[in-house]
């Protein structure tokens, strides 16, 4: 478990070995592994890997080759309200491009990034499923629907005043 | 729990499963009861009254949680205590959510917020309570006052629910309900009246088609893997519902998830399997919780698992998560997803049929494929196929998005024209603009042009017209809508979501998307369409999987029915719809400026200055833009009153 301290509290350490115990006899459980990690330290650090690699008796190039194959997998932590515009067909054809610029504009930072600060990041997503309230961003589990360019900016400036 | 335990339960709630069934699928016995009203409805169904609020994606998104919360809090100050309130799926008209239905009166209130939910508690649901015709879904009020039954407004009247017969009917949390609504009723037929080749058969002959976009016929993927060899065998749902529009899986699975655990335990009986997994999206948070509930409680009343139903058949069900990967719902992709791995395709043959999952003979099929099963199985083949056309029996369910008024989920019957899906059940385009094309079959689809309209939609007439019924998705275009831009968008998905595995696939769409990035931006040149032509081509007959295969359609279909606009952009560097921005150009008329200067003042790269023209009967001198600064962003001609700044 050395691997770890570099990257959690030895809480996560426990976490992750507990998982990794749990579940190393299913079949193909790697995914649902590496699904609990990013779960309990937020993204996917290399000494996490490490750890998964080694628990399973599995190569480090196994698990980076999964870990980079997923989207919903990440190298880099995430911000503390993680905004995700959802770029799905629904959404684009209602403008969701145009939320996505004022987003960034808003945060100053760009899609795929976050704020040196780490209370915010952008990412886009293919289709929540909430078409019907197109567009469609989510802060967090949050969803807000029928987005505007200037309602957005709104609804990050409430979060803004949250955090000041 | 044995055949005459289930029974039990069935009875327990049909009644109040019943009273929720639109007018037209009731029975005569509950219309009665219903007309009668009051105490006899409560007698025998033990509620007045019954509160359907959408627990769905859609409606939680909008809030409804907080709708049953305020009613909850409203019953409590009023007293009230023979209301039920029901958590449900997904209605389908998810625009106008949260949407609230009252029985019996079928009272239909759309975009509840908690104060219309106190209003209607204390106006309506008190005892001797009148329905608030003003927070009515406004199609269910006549001109004259009048209320219709929803099931008569144009969202409702043409469609015919079969898999989504019991979504935004039942508490999907509650497999008691499940169960008096019809579910269970076809694994116990089968497992105490037919056999294997009987189940095949009946789905063989109902003709039944993968709803997951392929459209192969269900019976006859069961048949080869009936006849495979071996003794471990698995069934697998594909619930990785990628399409980005399309949202009926995740409908069914939140409003009725038993209906695809009854389904697979089905096919594992047909087959001869004892383990079935479900591969979710991730990003179907409510989806998830939902069938986790759903396999524990049919665990509990033993109907997954060892000896279901007392009968003799062992069956279980894991739910894997997917992790946002659109190729995984390539069969053989998902299947080595599910074993750990990257999930990239596997050349077939073998077909999984043969050797799939853990190299075991596997069959899958898609949720809303699994959710017409029960129904085949409880009325019959010759049923189910007397509805739908010649080669595509029964019905399709539909996700509207884009620019349509009812923006939703529909099932209507296979061979029903574009026509009445988009004008009379969508309620045609809003804002007064006209329909360009639909979409259809996501980022392995085409486009359909207004020409075809009145195409009977099935799955051979959508392949003939360049473009396919892939699992459902169909968005709506109108002429805002830039045909190399939506191109570019699919393409933009397709480079981003190929696994890298095949050549053709990893490089053919990068090409693609440079050669489409090219003519958006005006450096197009008339080789381009050769070009593309030629790459498509080969993308099609060489690439390893599906995604790679079908990658080109969107391009092939749209400069099929709109060369013209291709030809645009490439020969006059002009974009008709005025999306593509490289090639617009803003221009301020200086005949029409009066010189008010609101455009200089919002331009957000200071572009605009002013002139020293001064036009005829204006006092000030007009302004201009300086195209090199202009960055097209249109603030400009959104804040000039007087028309000035013209787009070209």
């Amino acid at each position: 478990m050395e691997h770890c301290a570099a990257c959690g509290t030895p809480e996560q350490a426990a976490a992750l070995k507990a998982v990794i115990e749990g579940s190393r006899s299913t079949p193909g459980c790697l995914m649902h592994i590496l699904q609990e990690a990013q779960g309990i330290y937020g993204f996917l650090p290399i000494g996490v890997q490490k750890t998964i690699a080694e628990g399973l008796g599995i190569s480090l190039s196994e698990v980076y080759g999964v870990v980079t194959f997923y989207s919903q997998f990440s190298l880099k932590p995430k911000g503390k309200h993680r905004i995700s515009m959802c770029l799905g067909t629904a959404c684009y054809v209602k403008g969701a491009d145009k939320v996505l610029e004022a987003i960034e504009k808003e945060i100053g930072i760009k899609c795929g990034e976050c704020t040196e600060d780490g209370l915010f990041s952008i990412d886009s997503c293919r289709c929540v499923g909430a078409c019907g309230l197109a567009p469609v961003m989510m802060v967090g589990d949050e969803v807000y629907g029928r987005l505007t360019p200037d309602s957005v900016k709104t609804i990050l400036e409430g979060y803004k005043k949250e955090e000041a | 729990m044995t055949v005459q335990e289930l029974d039990v339960i069935r009875q327990k709630k049909h009644e109040l499963i019943e009273v929720r069934r639109t007018e037209k699928d009731q029975s005569e016995e509950v219309r009665r009861i219903i007309k009668e009203q009051g105490d006899k409805l409560a007698e025998v169904t033990g509620y007045r009254k019954q509160v359907l609020v959408c627990g769905g994606t859609g409606c939680t998104s909008s809030h409804s949680a907080k709708v049953i919360a305020q009613l909850e809090e409203s019953f409590k100050e009023l007293g009230i205590d023979d209301v039920l309130i029901v958590k449900t799926g997904c209605f389908g008209l998810c625009a106008l959510g949260p949407i609230m239905i009252v029985y019996p009166e079928g009272a239909f209130y759309s975009q509840m917020t908690p104060e219309h939910a106190k209003t209607v508690a204390e106006k309506h649901l008190v005892k001797g309570g009148e329905i608030v015709k003003e927070l009515l879904y406004k199609g269910t009020v006549h001109e004259d006052g009048s209320i219709i039954p929803f099931a008569e407004t144009p969202f409702y009247k043409k469609q015919m629910r079969i898999a989504l017969r019991n979504c935004g009917v039942i508490a999907a949390e509650d497999i008691e309900e499940a169960i008096a609504a019809g579910d269970y009723q076809a694994i116990e037929k089968v497992l105490t009246t037919m056999t294997p080749d009987d189940v095949i058969k009946e789905v063989l002959d109902s003709g039944l088609r993968g709803r997951g976009g392929a459209g192969f016929p269900t019976g006859r993927k069961w048949m080869f893997a009936k006849a495979s060899a071996g003794d471990i065998k698995y069934v697998c749902c594909n619930a990785d519902e990628g399409d980005p529009g399309a949202f009926m899986d995740r409908s069914v699975l939140e409003g009725d998830p038993h209906c695809v655990l009854e389904a697979m335990t089905i096919a594992g009986y047909a087959i001869g399997a004892h383990q079935g997994y479900i591969y979710v999206r991730a990003e179907y948070p409510i989806a998830v919780e939902r069938l986790k509930i759903a396999i524990k409680q049919a665990h509990e009343y033993g109907l997954l698992g060892k000896n279901i139903l007392g009968l003799g058949f062992d069956f279980d069900i894991e739910i894997r998560l997917g992790a946002g990967a659109f190729v995984c719902g390539e069969e053989t992709a998902l299947m080595t997803s599910i074993e750990g791995h990257r999930g990239e395709p596997r050349p077939r043959p073998p077909f999984p049929a043969v050797k799939g999952l853990f190299e075991k003979p596997t069959i899958l099929n898609n949720v809303e494929t699994w959710a017409n099963i029960n129904p085949i199985i409880m009325k019959g083949a010759k049923w189910y196929s007397s509805i739908g056309t010649e080669k595509s029996k029964g019905t399709k369910v539909f996700a509207l998005g884009g620019k349509i008024t009812n923006v939703g989920l529909v099932e209507v019957p296979m061979g029903t024209t574009l026509r009445e899906i988009i004008e009379e059940i969508g309620g045609g385009i809003p804002n007064g603009k006209k329909f360009k094309a639909a979409q259809t079959g996501g980022p392995s689809g085409g486009c359909i042009p207004a020409e075809y309209i009145d195409t009977p939609i099935d799955f051979d007439n959508l392949v003939a017209i360049g473009s396919m019924m892939g699992s459902g998705g169909l968005i709506v275009l109108d002429e805002d809508t830039c045909m190399v831009d939506i191109s570019k968008f699919y393409l933009e998905f397709t480079a981003d979501e190929s696994c890298g595995k095949c050549t053709p696939c990893r490089i053919g769409t990068k090409r693609l998307l440079q050669l489409l990035t090219k003519i958006t931006e005006g450096k197009g040149e008339p080789e381009d369409l050769t070009k593309i032509e030629e790459l498509a081509e080969h993308m099609k007959s060489s690439s390893l999987c599906a995604l790679g295969q079908s990658a080109p359609n969107p391009i092939l279909s749209t400069l099929h029915h709109f060369r013209n606009e291709y030809e645009d952009h490439i020969y006059n560097h002009h974009c008709t719809a005025g999306v593509c921005k490289a090639l617009l150009s803003f221009t301020i008329d200086k005949e029409k400026c009066i010189g008010c200067g609101m455009c200089a003042k919002n331009c957000p790269v200071s572009a605009i200055t002013r002139t020293d023209y001064v036009a005829p009967g204006h006092k000030l001198a007009s302004f201009e833009i300086d195209t090199a600064k202009c960055i097209k962003c249109g603030v400009c001609q959104s804040n000039c009153k007087f028309k000035a700044v013209e787009r070209k």
